[in-house]
């Protein structure tokens, strides 16, 4: 899938990724989608178009356990997100909201603001201004929640299918 | 070879034997959520079933926004309220209590050897009595609710080894800045971290609490003491004894061992906009700011109140800061209260409010103006944290805050020696 690059620095925090006077406002993923990044980069929520990645530097996602901060970027389109690396809680929660993230550091060194970036998740490739790149391959259990769209819907289906089996058995 | 605390830990509720880098599946002992637990009720309702596996290990705290600050917070609350008696919720900690992390401890949840996650990234901090604790997402509670199973990563353990004694006015808070400002806000990303040596034995146990609830701001997973006389004492006072303490091995592998020396700290402030922006006082006093704040997860325990009363008694905040001052819990607030403390804070000028996070998250109870400077004991400074994002956090130990606010400018504590 095709899009644009959005990059940031280190550090990119929850805090200004979803502002926490929102956080227990019951909003729907699109209005969160409307204040994504807002403190950072009042411009992203406005041009952010489905595709479209982020790109960023060291310890992104850092700050709280906000899950929001994922859904926000998840719900305004962002395909995927690389960077030198992620805060354990938002890699997770990336994960579990079936937003794909990848450590890479060559990307991040060769991409800039505004690149056209064509990204094939399944087979894990990223095509930029006639370069190639392999992104690291996501362990299965990360695969499988992010296929399944979601920490949520996985579950469902887990426990769903251990009801079957149950009746089956019984 | 020896192991860590958290390999041995892992391994033992796997029934595996495992190392860093491994996947685990674990039942946790117990699963916090806070005013966050709406959400988290929200996610459950799309699981398909009704029941919660094992109600016993919610722990549930209000503390974010109490009491209920607008209607939307209110009808969040009442969610929660029905959601526990529904499910049959013990633990259940209404608006009355404190903040989360203090309430859990106080009640004695978090034990050695057992694991605690939850839906907040402080919840690192039970890593202080010897527990396994780790913060979570909330779909992940929501999932951890339905089945009771939760996959971890084994982490790598960063050993911090603190030598020496604390000079006098230089605290936990201190400890934890130096060690976040020197280090960075991502060194412990993934990982561990074990505080030992004799600086780590001195500490009491809150004080132990805030280097565990700090080691979040390194990145760490999870945060550990090796649970000692204290801890048991502390769980014996409870009336519980029924944990198995789990300590690391002599010869564990670290993945870096970390020599700080107390001897010769300073109190320490971090400086906007993140928590490793940090300075000793000395190269940032004078620095006039507009509200203190005393208290949060952090810093609001007896202890600290007790220092900055002690700072605070007999003299008058300046007349341009606002200073607030909130207990962890209503514990603490009692204890506080019997000793004469509160007098002393409303006598000063301060304002007290009710146990709870109060303005650390920028909801309500006094968040910031744009342009204006804050100076607090949370654990936290990041752009827009406490309300405007054109305002600044400067954190500090109990003790710098309080001599800063007597003098309406950032002021090193060693100065008011009595
Ligand atoms: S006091 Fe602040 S850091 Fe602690 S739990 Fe409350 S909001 Fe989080």
């Amino acid at each position: 899938m095709k899009g644009k690059v959005w990059k940031y620095g280190d550090n990119v925090n929850t805090d200004v990724i979803f502002p926490g006077k929102y956080t227990y406002s019951p909003l729907t993923p699109e209005e969160m989608a409307q204040h994504a990044l807002e403190d950072l980069d009042p411009e992203f929520a406005r041009q952010v178009r489905p595709g479209d990645i982020i790109v960023a530097g060291r310890n992104f996602g850092c700050g709280s356990s906000r899950e929001q901060a994922a859904i926000c970027l998840k719900a305004a389109g962002v395909q995927a997100i690389i960077a030198r690396s992620f805060a354990r809680i938002f890699f997770r929660n990336a994960i579990n909201q079936g937003l794909p993230v990848f450590v890479q550091e060559e990307v991040v060194a060769g991409l800039n603001q505004g690149d056209e970036v064509d990204l094939e998740l399944e087979k894990g490739e990223l095509v930029a201004g006639g370069k190639r790149w392999l992104l690291p391959p996501l362990p299965l259990m990360v695969l499988k929640i992010i296929k399944a769209g979601g920490l949520i819907p996985y579950t469902r289906q887990k426990l769903a299918d251990s009801r079957e089996d149950e009746k089956k058995r019984t | 070879m020896g192991q860590t605390f958290s390999e041995k830990i892992l391994g033992k509720r796997a029934g595996q034997k495992v190392k860093a880098g491994d996947i685990v599946v674990v039942s946790p002992d117990r699963i916090l959520s806070h005013d966050n637990t709406a959400a988290i009720i929200n996610e459950f309702r799309k699981l398909g079933i009704s029941q919660v596996r094992d109600p016993e290990k919610l722990v549930i705290v209000l503390d974010h926004v109490v009491p209920a600050s607008s209607e939307k917070y209110a009808q969040n609350h009442k969610i929660i309220r029905e959601f526990v008696r529904e499910q049959r919720v013990r633990n259940f900690f209404d608006i009355n209590h404190g903040i989360c992390h203090q309430v859990l401890s106080e009640h004695g949840l978090a034990a050695p050897g057992t694991i605690v996650i939850g839906a907040d990234s402080h919840t690192t901090t039970y890593g202080a009595f010897g527990a396994f604790s780790v913060g979570v997402g909330r779909s992940e509670v929501a999932s951890v609710w339905a089945t009771d199973e939760l996959w971890l990563r084994v982490p790598e353990t960063i050993k911090i080894n603190l030598e020496g004694q604390l000079p006098p006015w230089v605290y936990a808070k201190d400890i934890i800045l130096k060690i976040i400002g020197d280090q960075g806000a991502d060194k412990a990303n993934y990982q561990a971290v074990e505080f030992s040596g004799p600086g780590a034995k001195a500490l009491s146990l809150a004080s132990r609490m805030v280097l565990c609830n700090m080691a979040a701001e390194m990145g760490a997973k999870n945060a550990y003491f090796h649970p000692d006389k204290k801890v048991f004492d502390f769980f014996q006072e409870l009336g519980i004894s029924d944990y198995e303490v789990v300590t690391s091995d002599e010869d564990a592998q670290y993945s870096e061992v970390i020599n700080l020396n107390l001897d010769k700290l300073e109190p320490q402030v971090a400086c906007p906009h993140t928590v490793d922006n940090v300075r000793p006082v000395s190269e940032v006093e004078g620095l006039p700011f507009h509200q203190a704040l005393i208290g949060t997860c952090t810093n609001g325990r007896l202890e600290d109140l007790e220092v900055a009363a002690q700072i605070l008694r007999g003299k008058k905040v300046h007349p341009q800061v606002r200073v607030l001052i909130i207990p962890a819990s209503q514990k603490e607030l009692l204890k506080a209260l019997e000793k004469g403390l509160i007098k002393i804070f409303n006598e000063s000028g301060c304002v007290v409010i009710n146990p709870g996070c109060g303005p650390c998250l920028g909801a309500h109870q006094g968040v910031l103006a744009p342009g204006e400077v804050a100076l607090s004991t949370a654990n936290r400074n990041f752009r827009g944290r406490m309300g405007s994002r054109d305002s600044f956090i400067y954190l500090a130990s109990p003790a710098t805050v309080a001599a800063s606010a007597i003098e309406g400018r950032i002021k090193d504590p060693r100065k008011c020696l009595l």
